[in-house]
């Protein structure tokens, strides 16, 4: 059981948060205070009968203070959404060497899987000191991956990939919660995260059942579902290669350009009438209902490893 | 010219040819179900809302009961899950967005501003029966095996995966929306038509002023929320791929659309509560109201900015960061005006003359619930802040301390302010003020720990939780016990009055404004004479006196022809 009266800040981004946190409490704080103060203070020398003087209000008391504490109230506003936004944007994208985990929530668990293909089930390990991106999908309805020791939370949603990044500071077990009502067992969708110290967690992945990494499970599942029988580089079909496509801009043919990410990968093979690649003729059959999000998964995995391949026409 | 006869027929001291009032006005239940009279309409309001309200408290009460032990032992997950949700529609859409409007701003919107009725009075009684109809989809929900998707209905989970009556509960919920069009755009044209002579728009009580802000959010918002419950049903029914996205759909498209109405429906749950204690707070401390004008573009600015902050409700989303940053910086910008009311108030207290009656005491507790809750906000509006907090129980304790601590006490201060004009009869205060104080620290004790277990970690719409939670559960459902004790006292000493309190007079309060100038209840057209207006409102002190030692007659005076 953890603590009843405080949160461990178990990353390096929890310290930030927490800061904002104080500091917000201090402002509220003294603005309660003093509207509470002035409330009583004002209750009590101006009850009904009291001796204190009464009359019309001065001079003073009108427009200016009504000008001042507006004005007051919007620079204090603007400085904490300055601060506040400014300690968001910093976090805003992950560092290029992150170790990246793919998380699949359904109703009513969370699917975990390392790059080796090391699973686990309500369980992430994860080592200390080093940042680690987890890439996430929902099989279902929204669920929302919430970590508090770590004040870290994202909404997994079915049919789109969501980021978030985190680089843990302490060792030990945190409990990660749905944070998203997702229907009956909501309130039962709980894991442990469980954070090592990096030869720990060298260990205990080499430990683990490997199981094909994403990548190798995407290139068998790229065969199986005949995917190469147009892709592929000896086909005869004309479909647009894949090596080298990661990341690029694409051209569509209505003129529009998208970036070739995950969010793109995973639209083309569900709804390939949307984006279609500029010279090409609208051919591919939808996957849709065809492959789970765990497959669509590791065929992007699959796709991405190619990115650094030369394209071979 | 006002004569002394005059004076004295305003004051009630002089006896008025008999006439029945409103509430003698037919005894008969036709009399009722057909009337077209505001004031009875506000009445039958009154009613189905009480009726609402206490569904809504019971199911929220089995709820509290539960939560005692982390593991439950009462409920199964459905269960639960279903009484929040029905807890969440009922409070919502069947007891806040009508509560003050439809009841108070029914009754005293024709008598504020000098008019015999609303403009659409038919309509008026329309609307009302529109609450009933869709009152009863929404109970026949439950009934038939309840709804189990929460208040907001988020896709795709109500709409694809969901075994329980979403139609039925949506469907209820679309149609109690057009009640709120038709009572908006019934309240816009009696403000701008029915104005009596001299009632400029700078004379009107903040009240009115209060009332018509809302009315116009419910005529822009609502149509919004009817758009995306019929989608929902539309998806759910007919099957059309909308927010599906193995069909092309948007599941967050939903969202979107929920909160462009629901974030300004907590501006129609809480600006009617402004215009109370704008009105209350003066009375009692006899002062005018500080910054009259201040408070005037203060609603409006609330009304107009609350459209364009829906994006708060879903930073973690995975909507663009970008997008973020602007519904963040609005967000503190709509906090602006807030404060500045939260200044007003206390400043209107400075060389007042202040009494401690009832209405005064729920209208300070809506003062200090809703600074606090406003304040609790600002850690809402901050970014990394709100991705920590959102979805615990943080954010459950800061929506009830503005719109049940808020809106619910500005509710009782305005029910125990004109009770003597709605019912014509006095209660008992002392029992008032107890239930008052009992209300302010029932609620702290209810919604206090919530922070605390939020900021902590505790997921909202959870069955069971960590058992490091429980304190501040035991602790919020012991609050609760006393919480609703505060919200039955009423219903007795209402009661109560009904028979044996005394007669109120036209103005026991000593207060200014045109409703205070007809008899209590008022007869069915309101005035026997069309008022006219020559000044401004809250005139607590005229002639330069020093406040609250005016007699009456000087302090109510208006020109009557």
């Amino acid at each position: 059981m953890n603590s009843i009266f405080s949160l461990p800040e178990a990353t390096t981004h929890a310290a930030d948060v927490d800061n904002i946190f104080y500091l917000l409490l201090v402002l509220s704080g003294a603005t309660a205070a003093v509207v509470f103060g002035a409330i009583l203070v004002l209750a009590v020398r101006y009850h009904r009968g009291s001796a204190a003087k009464r009359g019309p209000l001065p001079e003073i008391v009108s427009r200016e203070f009504e000008i001042g504490w507006t004005t007051a109230t919007l620079f204090a506003f603007l400085f904490l959404f300055w601060w506040a936004s400014s300690a968001d944007l910093s976090r805003f994208s992950a560092p290029a060497n992150a170790l990246e985990i793919h998380v699949v929530a359904k109703q009513w668990m969370w699917k975990t899987q390392h790059a080796n293909g090391a699973r686990e089930i309500n369980a992430l390990h994860i080592p200390v000191d080093r940042p680690v991106r987890l890439s996430m999908s929902s099989q279902d309805v929204i669920h929302s991956f919430f970590i508090p020791a770590f004040r870290v939370k994202q909404d997994v949603l079915p049919g789109r990939d969501t980021d978030v990044w985190f680089q843990a500071t302490k060792t030990g077990v945190f409990p990660l919660l749905c944070a998203e009502y997702c229907g009956t067992d909501h309130s039962m969708m709980r894991g442990r995260i469980v954070v090592m110290r990096q030869e720990d967690f060298a260990n205990w992945l080499s430990q683990q059942p490997e199981g094909d990494d994403l990548a190798h499970e995407g290139a068998k599942l790229f065969v199986a579902q005949g995917c190469s029988g147009c892709h592929a580089a000896s086909s005869n079909v004309h479909a647009p290669r894949l090596a080298g496509l990661y990341g690029r801009v694409v051209q569509l043919a209505d003129g529009r350009e998208v970036k070739a990410d995950e969010a793109y990968i995973r639209d083309s093979i569900l709804l390939p009438k949307r984006d279609v690649v500029a010279g090409f003729e609208p051919i591919m059959p939808s996957f849709s209902g065809l492959l789970d999000d765990g497959e669509i998964q590791s065929l992007t995995a699959y796709i991405r490893s190619l990115a650094h391949e030369k394209q071979s026409d | 010219m006002r004569s002394k006869v005059t004076d004295a027929l305003l004051n009630g001291e002089l006896p008025l040819p008999p006439r029945p009032d409103y509430l003698r006005h037919g005894s008969t239940i036709s009399s009722w179900l057909i009337t077209t009279d505001h004031k009875r309409i506000a009445i039958l309001y009154a009613i189905t809302i009480t009726v609402f309200f206490f569904m809504g408290g019971a199911a929220i009460t089995a709820v509290r009961l539960e939560l005692f032990e982390p593991n439950g032992w009462l409920l199964t997950s459905d269960t639960y899950n279903k009484l929040f949700s029905f807890h969440g529609i009922v409070m919502v859409w069947f007891f806040l967005v009508p509560s003050i409007p439809n009841t108070l701003g029914n009754f005293l919107l024709p008598l504020m501003i000098g008019a015999p009725d609303v403009a659409f009075p038919r309509l008026n009684l329309f609307s009302w029966y529109l609450t009933i109809a869709a009152g009863m989809l929404t109970v026949y929900a439950l009934v038939a095996g309840g709804v189990d998707t929460g208040w907001t209905f988020y896709t795709p989970y109500s709409t694809m995966f969901s075994n329980s009556h979403v139609f039925a509960a949506a469907a209820g919920v679309f149609v109690v929306g057009f009640a709120s069009i038709a009572t908006g755009v019934n309240f816009i044209a009696t403000t701008h038509m029915l104005r009596a002579p001299g009632m400029t728009w700078f004379r009107l009580p903040l009240f009115v002023w209060a009332i018509y802000a809302t009315s116009i959010i419910m005529v822009l918002a609502t149509p919004v929320l009817a758009i995306s419950l019929l989608l929902v049903i539309a998806e759910r029914w007919l099957g059309l791929p909308i927010f599906d996205p193995a069909q092309g759909g948007d599941p967050i498209l939903f969202q979107h659309l929920f909160w462009f109405y629901s974030h300004p429906a907590v501006y129609i749950m809480v600006l009617p509560a402004m215009g109370v204690v704008s009105e209350v707070i003066p009375c009692f401390a006899r002062r005018r109201i500080f910054g009259y004008d201040f408070m005037v573009y203060a609603m409006v600015a609330i009304a107009g900015i609350g459209f364009f902050v829906w994006g708060h409700h879903m930073f973690v989303s995975g909507q663009s960061i970008y997008a973020s940053l602007i519904f963040s910086f609005l967000s503190f910008i709509i906090a602006v005006p807030s404060a500045i009311k939260v200044f007003n108030w206390t400043a209107s207290l400075y060389r007042g003359q202040i009494s401690f009656d009832s209405p005064m005491l729920y209208a300070l507790g809506f003062v200090g619930l809703f600074t606090t809750g406003g304040l609790s906000g600002l850690f809402l509006a901050s970014i990394p802040v709100d991705v920590h907090v959102t979805d615990t129980y943080f954010v459950v304790a800061h929506f009830h301390y503005i719109m049940v601590g808020g809106s619910v006490s500005a509710f009782f201060a305005g029910l125990h302010f004109w009770w003597p004009k709605i019912t014509g009869k006095m209660y008992p205060d002392g029992w008032a003020r107890f239930a008052a104080i009992l209300m302010y620290a029932g609620f702290n004790m209810t919604f206090l720990p919530q922070f605390f277990a939020g900021y902590l970690g505790m997921p909202r719409r959870y069955h069971t939780y960590p058992p490091e939670f429980q304190i501040y559960n035991v602790m919020s459902s012991a609050g609760a016990a006393v919480l609703a004790a505060a919200y039955l006292l009423p219903l007795g000493y209402f009661a109560w009055s009904l028979f044996y309190g005394t007669r109120a007079g036209n103005n026991p309060w000593r207060a200014t404004g045109l409703e205070w100038t007809t008899t209590s209840p008022p007869p069915p057209k309101n005035f026997d004479r069309q008022p006219r207006v020559d000044r401004g409102p809250y005139d607590y002190h005229a002639a330069g006196q020093s406040a609250g030692t005016d007699p009456p007659e000087v302090q109510n005076a208006r020109e009557v022809v």
